[in-house]
């Protein structure tokens, strides 16, 4: 594997992980339901991204071709984030989930 | 008895075989007939599930606008992850968008797409297809966030399903 390669490798997954952690902060310290969903589906999705952007050097490097699963992964994870985050917040919705007080706007019920 | 051994949408059927093949470990025959099977199976099974397809699809505008998601998604990122780490409290609010796009198919895809971009939560899609609710972690101005959305995702999804 290059110099080159490595440096990416290992940027890539430093960059992965530290988006990873400032989510699970994010979890732990946002104020109530609605805005820690934005953890989960937000900081994580670049999270994931980059490290799974960093196995796709990597394999490819030891010249087993492109590694077309982690894209897949990656394709995946972007078509069921979007939607567990909607069923939760209409779950949250259907159970009246108290939001913050400096909220503003109103929830639907329907 | 025919209905049921045919493929009600090829290019679903396609995609899945195309994509089994890449999970396995290289095309083998257990491989492929697994790969017959699935692309056969699902569209039988989710066939009530889908919606008419668009009159018009413009494909070509696609990976524009998925090149445009995925640079939004890091530059919006980059702001979420400010803002948790910073001292000062998020100003969430919840935000009535007015939707020009009426195919389910494109409302999706913008629903989505506003989850999958930091900040916004796409919570609900009214039973009318004429409104969604959203939920913006740290907003100043509610015209503000629908400005942005009008202009750089539902005008370019209106250009692509007609």
């Amino acid at each position: 594997m290059s110099t080159f390669a490595e440096y990416a490798v290992s940027a890539l997954l430093l960059v992965g992980g530290a988006f990873t952690l400032i989510g699970a902060i994010g979890l732990a310290r946002l104020p109530d339901f609605y805005t820690r969903l934005h953890g989960p589906t937000k900081a994580t999705t670049v999270g994931v991204g980059a490290i799974v952007v960093s196995s796709v050097i990597y394999f490819s490097t030891l010249g087993r071709g492109i590694g077309i699963e982690e894209v897949l992964i990656t394709a995946f994870l972007f078509m069921t984030a979007p939607v567990s985050a909607n069923f939760l917040a209409k779950a949250a919705m259907h159970l009246e989930v108290k939001t913050t007080e400096n909220t503003r706007g109103q929830t639907w019920d329907q | 008895m025919l209905d049921r051994l045919s493929f009600p949408q090829p290019w679903l059927s396609l995609t899945l075989f195309a994509t089994w093949q890449f999970l396995s470990d290289g095309i083998s025959g257990g491989s492929v007939v697994l790969g017959i099977v699935l692309a056969w199976g699902i569209p039988q099974l989710t066939r009530g599930f889908w919606p008419d397809r668009p009159a018009v699809i413009r494909g070509w505008r696609a990976p524009a606008y998925a090149l445009r998601v995925l640079w939004d998604i890091i530059v919006a990122s980059v702001e979420v992850a400010k803002l948790i780490l910073s001292p000062r409290q998020p100003r969430p609010m919840f935000i009535c968008y007015p939707l020009e796009l009426d195919h389910p198919l494109a409302i999706s895809i913008l629903v989505s797409t506003i989850s999958l971009t930091p900040g916004t939560v796409g919570a609900d899609v009214s039973d009318d297809n004429k409104l969604i609710l959203i939920h913006s972690l740290d907003a100043e101005d509610e015209q503000e966030v629908i400005d942005t959305i009008r202009a750089r995702y539902e005008r370019p999804l209106l250009e692509m399903f007609r």
